[in-house]
């Protein structure tokens, strides 16, 4: 499969006002802090983690809402980290974004029809054009035409957030990132957002990255899963091995964490101890020392690296996971 | 028998608005014993919240009123009792946890004089006393070095510890009944499996009944005896924790339970519950869940079905389980 965006080393950091008068020291909060992945076309490549580790600000990094501090973002093969005018707004038209809230992403003095057309005219595609698409649009979402000059707030929850993924489609993106596009919605509404959204991506070919907390969703809808934790990647591979043969001890402690809804619970909880430390200072050495039940002193002084824990390309940052060196190509 | 703690008998808390009268909770049955856990689970309007603001009288009244049905509190109608004598009994006898830690706790006072003036107002004990025992209970939520953080404020604690707060303040008093509604909603997975854990603890020390109000299906399995499932105001079905997820009968409990995904290697794609839920101004004559039913028959539309006892300690409230003749008509 082609790879379609590539982000290298990629670092966020947001300047903090100093505590110190005339200090000249400025403290930095590093949000993302040196994140290297790719994504293939046409497949689905989770990112969770807790708050605050930078899942959105990564998201947001790539479509290029935030100009990063360092690192390389490849899209289709041309490096667009620092693209700017003309050429970041045409750049637009190929990713999306899908927001949380669906209550806070639709402006509520504009009709839905007018919400969806919006991209469209921005990009000057002609009036009877936008109208046939507007209907299209309508339909493959589940919507009825009928709404068409009804307002955001005439629809419930689950309904909005179709007219935020219609809107989304409207420039027929490659790549799609979803910001927790189902966490505000109702459980029975969730599933019915998420068949949507993988019926779309079945029709429309869409590169997803999916954003959220909620780890059973993400396992259901990801090909590839990557874990932050403080702004780094400590996991990352086929969602299947992920999810069944964790080597990092923070995604252990992750999954075990998640309530399951089956009566009987076979898995071992392993709890962690206090909060996520802040982003702002955070440890030294491994990141995760201070929660791990397996921290030794090396941690605390030595930043483990990426590195592949499994044949079919899983990587973990942690020493004491166990490498395994990739076979030669044939 | 054990004489239960509390027996909600057919609630009604119905809200007055220029749009039309709002069934937000319609007819809600439920007892539960000293040292108990019910679950309450629906979606969002279901009514799970309004239950418990009913018990505990915090019902904004107008718009809402109690227009039927016993709140029986250790053999007390609670909805007898005067708002002084309600007082006396919320935060000693009845407590209780809210979702959003921040915006229950008071920002401008430390924690210290939050918890001392609960301790003081429901218990005679001098101040100091008072501040002794709010060191205990700190301890005893796992808040490390608790003397030194109760002269913190709410905005010094990160969200997990806030909850703690928040649990160590509804059983400062040793409260008989524990409410609390979607207590681990706002938080983060590794803290919510903590805070659970907490809750566990709890019940085995404390001997305390508690209602857990929430939407996630997994937070019953960790901590819950008996669940009560509602929908559109009214109770669905009723049953333990174990047979819900073994048994669930009701469709819209079998929906629920296909609509959250499963971590397992093969996926399957999701059955999601079709529709929305209904406007509770414009409930549909008969059952309120037949237009998203995939069940429904030609009865559904017309016949509000009652609760019926399905097993033992198990009622559903639906016509697929009525008599056996309709249940044999569903098989063929």
């Amino acid at each position: 499969m082609k790879t379609l965006l590539e982000v290298h080393d990629l670092k966020m950091h947001f300047p903090l006002k100093s505590e110190k008068w005339f200090s000249k020291e400025k403290p930095v909060l590093k949000a993302v802090d040196g994140v290297s992945f790719s994504v293939r076309k046409g497949e689905t490549l989770g990112l969770v983690g807790e708050s605050g580790c930078g899942k959105s600000t990564t998201g947001r990094a790539i479509l290029k809402l935030l100009e990063s501090t360092a690192g390389q973002i490849i899209f289709k093969g041309e490096d667009i980290t620092h693209y700017k005018g003309e050429k970041l707004r045409k750049l637009r038209r190929q990713m999306q974004l899908i927001f949380q809230d669906p209550y806070a992403s639709l402006n509520p003095r504009k009709t839905i029809a007018s919400i969806i057309t919006e991209p469209m005219k921005i990009f000057g595609i002609p009036k009877e054009e936008r109208r046939k698409k507007l209907d299209q649009l309508l339909d493959v979402v589940g919507l009825n035409a009928s709404h068409k000059q009804r307002y955001p707030h005439e629809f419930s929850g689950g309904q909005r957030q179709r007219i935020g993924i219609a809107r989304s489609l409207a420039l027929e993106p490659e790549l799609v990132i979803c910001d927790e596009p189902v966490s505000a919605l109702d459980v029975s509404i969730q599933a019915q957002v998420i068949n949507l959204m993988e019926d779309l991506q079945q029709e429309f070919d869409l590169t997803y990255i999916f954003i959220a907390h909620d780890l059973s969703v993400v396992h259901h809808i990801s090909d590839r899963v990557a874990v932050m934790y403080l702004g780094e990647l400590v996991e990352i591979g086929e969602a299947n091995e992920v999810y069944q043969q964790p080597q990092h001890p923070y995604t252990q402690a992750l999954l075990s964490a998640v309530p399951e809804a089956t009566p009987d619970r076979e898995k071992e909880r392993i709890l962690l101890k206090g909060d996520l430390p802040s982003p702002q200072n955070p440890p030294a050495g491994c990141k995760f020392h201070t929660r791990c039940p397996l921290a030794e002193e090396i941690c605390r002084v030595k930043k483990p690296e990426l590195k592949r824990v499994s044949e079919d390309g899983q990587m973990a940052a942690c020493h004491f996971a166990k490498e395994v060196v990739a076979a030669a190509p044939v | 028998m054990t004489t239960p703690l509390l027996e909600v008998r057919n609630l009604r808390t119905h809200f007055f608005t220029k749009a039309g009268v709002v069934k937000a909770v319609d007819g809600v049955d439920f007892q539960i014993s000293p040292g108990e856990t019910l679950g309450i689970v629906g979606e969002s309007g279901s009514g799970k919240s309004i239950t418990a603001m009913s018990i505990l009288g915090l019902i904004p009244s107008p718009p809402g009123k109690i227009v039927d049905g016993e709140i029986l509190f250790k053999g007390e109608n609670l909805l007898h009792k005067k708002e002084k004598e309600m007082r006396k009994i919320r935060g000693k006898e009845i407590a209780m946890v809210f979702q959003d830690p921040m915006t229950s706790l008071n920002p401008v006072f430390t924690v210290e004089k939050q918890m001392v003036e609960t301790i003081m107002t429901h218990e005679s004990l001098t101040k100091k006393q008072a501040r002794a025992r709010a060191v205990e209970l700190l301890q005893l939520v796992g808040i490390p070095d608790p003397s030194q953080r109760l002269r913190t404020y709410p905005h010094e604690f990160s969200g997990g510890m806030r909850q703690r707060v928040m649990i160590a303040m509804a059983i400062s008093c040793n409260p008989s009944l524990l409410i609390a509604d979607e207590p681990t909603t706002a938080l983060d997975v590794t803290i919510q499996a903590q805070i659970l854990e907490l809750f566990k603890q709890m019940q085995k020390e404390l001997n305390m009944a508690t209602i857990m109000i929430t939407h996630d299906l997994g937070v019953v399995a960790e901590v819950c005896d008996e669940v009560m499932v509602m929908y559109a105001g009214k109770p669905a079905e009723f049953t333990n924790a174990k047979e819900i997820f073994t048994n669930g009968k009701h469709p819209y409990t079998t929906g629920l339970l296909h609509s959250i995904p499963k971590i397992t290697p093969e996926k399957q794609k999701l059955k999601a519950i079709a529709g929305q839920p209904p406007d509770l101004r414009h409930l549909p004559q008969g059952c309120s869940f037949a237009p998203r039913c995939s069940k429904a028959m030609e009865r559904c539309l017309t016949v509000d079905p009652e609760m019926r006892q399905v097993g033992e300690n198990h009622q559903v409230r639906c016509l697929l389980y009525e008599d056996e003749a309709s249940k044999k008509a569903v098989t063929t």
